[in-house]
């Protein structure tokens, strides 16, 4: 990755245009030909760097539910339980973390009582308690981070 | 609202945009219309805030960005509208949200901070407490260890995307 890519990358974390000619748009924009960044911005992807490229969809507006849960794994079932949670599709994160309550994921599903449905499969799966904690509000999200 | 033909196109995208020279037009072959009409749907879209944003979505820890914390605290129930409205003006905090209290996890303000390295991060967690007056409540810090799952949600039906965590 070297500064055009940095460029690019900053660039398309604040939107990327609705017209015909969007990626001709945004090259002008960093002084790069149509040819360049589309080769470039496939390279991203392809090696990684970006998961995806493409809309950030407002979930509650769609009708669909997210929550963040987690549970306290015991330590030599960890992988197992890895396992078990990573296996439902309506998990889309899992990330280990330093404390007791030790795995922690968010659930996204089309409709609020999938949620439940999902949380009570996995209590049942993993013979754990999920602690459910969707949000009541959102003060702010703005994950953009500087390349 | 959205209609059927909305809802087509947000399933056709929610994969990825393609990446080439007209790409509202391959879509638009995809759902059999015309290149016009899906730059009209998706800019109403967008402006309605289904959409909340076209773009990437980058791998954090990619960019180098491997210590990203959560801090939890536990506030008092009257303060919170202020105090989250005082953390998120912060450049550093990337998330902030009011969750319910569990039983046995009274915490019920949370922020993320994602910062390159550890001790960079406690100190910006540091500056957040004094400047906001946080440090007479309970609190955690949750730093990531291991990421095992991150994608955007898919789903048959439209369809919330994820901002990664």
């Amino acid at each position: 990755m070297d500064e055009i890519d940095k460029k690019i990358i900053n660039a398309l974390q604040n939107g990327f245009p609705i017209c015909d000619a969007p990626y001709r748009q945004v090259a002008v924009q960093l002084g790069l030909t149509e040819q360049e960044l589309i080769a470039r911005l496939k390279a991203l992807l392809d090696n990684g760097v970006l998961t995806r490229f493409g809309p950030l969809y407002n979930a509650e507006q769609m009708g669909g539910a997210l929550t963040l849960a987690a549970v306290k794994a015991p330590q030599q079932r960890f992988d197992e339980i890895t396992e078990i949670i990573n296996s439902f599709p309506e998990v889309a994160h899992n990330y280990a973390r330093s404390h007791e309550l030790n795995m922690w994921f968010v659930i996204a599903t089309e409709t609020p009582e999938q949620i439940r449905q999902t949380v009570s499969a996995i209590e049942q799966q993993t013979g754990l308690t999920v602690y459910n904690m969707p949000k009541n509000k959102e003060y702010f999200v703005n994950l953009k981070l500087e390349a | 609202m959205i209609d059927s033909r909305d809802r087509q196109l947000l399933e056709h995208i929610q994969l990825g945009l393609p990446i080439c020279a007209r790409p509202y037009a391959e879509i638009g072959q995809l759902c059999d219309m015309p290149e016009a009409e899906v730059i009209e749907r998706l800019t109403r879209l967008k402006q309605q805030g289904l959409i909340k944003r076209m773009g990437v979505i980058v791998k954090h820890r990619q960019l180098g960005y491997r210590a990203n914390a959560m801090i939890v605290w536990n506030v008092p129930d009257h303060l919170i509208k202020q105090l989250g409205g005082h953390i998120s003006r912060f450049s550093f905090v990337t998330l902030c949200y009011q969750r319910p209290r569990q039983p046995e996890w009274p915490y019920n303000l949370y922020c993320m901070i994602h910062g390159k390295d550890k001790a960079t991060v406690l100190k910006q967690l540091e500056q957040l407490v004094d400047a906001c007056g946080l440090s007479g409540f309970d609190k955690e810090i949750l730093f990531s260890k291991r990421c095992f799952k991150q994608r955007g949600a898919i789903y048959k039906n439209p369809t919330p995307a994820l901002a990664d965590g």
